[in-house]
């Protein structure tokens, strides 16, 4: 029998025939990495052009006190928020990532302990400070140590930036050591069988087999947990801590208080932030991406 | 101390049972394999093939009966695992290399790591065995730049590199295309010519008439028939056996 052709052409694919169509959402997937995603996805022309607007406010104004001697005192308070303010809430962000990723490494790998007892004091232990409100974490650690302690009769301060840092470290060290337990879990069930079948023990198979391939995979969402340990620095602010929202408060009362300077003061602190934290959001989503198809 | 010589099976699988959960895989399972001797398990999906041949190297425990690797019962709570596995090669059907290290790296690790050889002793041996499944040149390649076939190639000198007593193949033609099926059949049979003792899960049916020196015909978790290949390609006696040879000849 012979086959009959039925031509098809691609205008009546085009109108006639019913295509689902693939379902793409729009804007950032919200997942783990949902604000460096958000972060990163900003368009790098709109950045620019909110960075020339945001002064030119200023001159919009006229008589009295305005924008203009606002943005004036902003200026010369520029070199002290940044060197005595931002500088501290950077320092403060990485001394309490550098605790975080070790404290989280070791509380990640407990939570795939052997030892149910470890595995238990783990899972609690990160579900605790992933699910705490930092500002309560802060203030609890502030309020809970002593600002200063004695050995063998030399008084050693405890300064509160310190404890900041370790306050700000806990609810990181939970959420790297989710990522770890995420990281380790993601690696395929045989390859565990495989070291297994060469006689490998636990620990060998851990350190030399899995740990090594997902060490990769870890990097965005730690990147993520860093960007947005930088965002919460400026809660040390409440504890008295000098960083730059300290510092902007400061300097604004030096500046007889007037609200015109609330808009460039704190637009500065905004201004800061992004330009140290964006390029971390779009590294972070190029690793990402490059690792996504190893 | 075990009293086990060469002449008594080197595998001696009695009466097994296995449940996953309310569902029992093995019900009942005997077999005897001698030193040098090669076995092939074949039969329908589902009939416990694979979970079989995974208890004897315990990456699966058992529920009844005994498994005795060279007078040693495996399933003995009281026996170091790791010491088992260092007799037990076992090469999986996907392959399972390390994605992270090179094919070399790859075969050499075990030795190192776990029979603490020197570095140099072992990279010379890895390199032997290398060159023995045909992939000499492919030393520095990693496993993601490799065929299924070389792969899988690797996967069995990765086994070798730990001088097994005994070597485990579950279905590991199954994930390849069928050009490639040929070059680690060929390398499976080399290994058999040597008196290595194979014990393959396969549906390589051609393949299991020409090197098994025995044949094991599994449904539904028990052994229905048994024999030289001859006998049982040629006078299988069961219906069961029957109806799936007619189905895979």
């Amino acid at each position: 029998m012979a086959i009959k052709y039925i031509p098809v052409t691609t205008q009546y694919k085009q109108d006639r025939l019913a295509v689902l169509k693939p379902f793409s959402p729009k804007g950032a997937a919200y997942d783990e990495m949902y604000f460096v995603r958000w972060l990163g996805g900003l368009k790098l022309k709109y950045v620019a052009l909110a960075a020339l607007l945001w002064p030119a406010i200023a001159f919009a104004q006229s008589g009295g006190y305005g924008m203009g001697d606002a943005f004036e005192a902003l200026l010369r308070w520029i070199p002290f928020l940044t060197f005595q303010g931002f500088l501290y809430n950077v320092l403060i962000s990485i001394f309490a990532m550098t605790i975080g990723t070790v404290a989280g490494m070791a509380l990640g790998l407990g939570q795939l302990s052997n030892i149910s007892a470890v595995r238990r004091f783990a899972y609690f232990t990160t579900q605790i400070f992933r699910n705490s409100p930092w500002l309560v974490i802060l203030f609890v650690i502030l309020l809970a140590f002593p600002f200063e302690v004695t050995v063998f009769d030399i008084t050693i301060p405890i300064p509160a930036w310190m404890k900041a840092v370790v306050g700000l470290s806990l609810p990181v060290m939970a959420n790297i050591s989710e990522i770890v337990r995420g990281a380790v879990r993601s690696v395929p069930s045989t390859q565990w069988e495989a070291a297994e079948s060469l006689s490998f023990n636990r620990t060998q198979t851990m350190w030399q087999i899995i740990l090594p391939q997902c060490f990769k995979r870890m990097i965005p969402p730690w990147m993520n947990w860093y960007a947005i340990l930088t965002m919460a620095t400026p809660l040390c602010s409440l504890l008295g801590v000098g960083e730059i929202i300290t510092h902007s408060r400061q300097a604004m009362a030096a500046e007889n208080n007037y609200p015109e300077l609330l808009v460039p003061f704190y637009g500065y602190a905004l201004v800061v932030f992004f330009v140290y934290c964006y390029p971390i959001a779009r590294l972070t989503i190029a690793l990402e991406k490059r690792f996504a198809f190893k | 101390m075990i009293n086990w010589s060469p002449e008594q099976p080197i595998v001696s699988i009695h009466n097994v049972h296995k449940s996953f959960g309310p569902l029992e895989v093995l019900k009942g399972v005997s077999m005897d394999i001698m030193k040098g001797e090669v076995i092939c398990i074949i039969g329908p999906s589902g009939s416990g093939k694979s979970t079989l041949i995974r208890c004897i190297n315990a990456l699966n425990d058992i529920q009844g009966g005994s498994i005795t690797l060279e007078g040693q019962e495996v399933h003995d709570e009281k026996l170091d695992k790791l010491e088992l596995r260092k007799k037990v090669g076992m090469v999986f059907q996907q392959y399972n290399l390390f994605p992270h290290k090179t094919v070399l790296e790859n075969v050499m690790m075990a030795p190192i790591k776990v029979l603490k050889e020197s570095k140099v002793e072992a990279q010379k041996r890895a390199l032997e065995l290398i060159k023995k499944v045909r992939l000499d040149g492919k030393e520095n390649s990693y496993p993601g730049e490799l065929s299924g076939g070389q792969q899988q190639r690797v996967a069995i000198a990765r086994s070798l590199a730990m001088r097994p007593d005994v070597m485990l193949f579950d279905e590991v033609t199954a994930a390849l295309d069928p050009e490639t099926v040929k070059e680690v059949l060929i390398t499976i049979q080399d290994l058999a010519a040597e008196g290595m003792t194979c014990i393959l899960v396969t549906h390589e049916m051609a393949f299991a008439r020409e090197v098994a020196d025995h044949i094991y015909f599994t449904d539904r978790g028990v052994i229905v028939e048994h024999g030289s290949p001859k006998e049982f390609f040629d006078n299988a006696s069961d219906p069961r056996t029957k109806e799936f040879l007619s189905q895979v000849l």
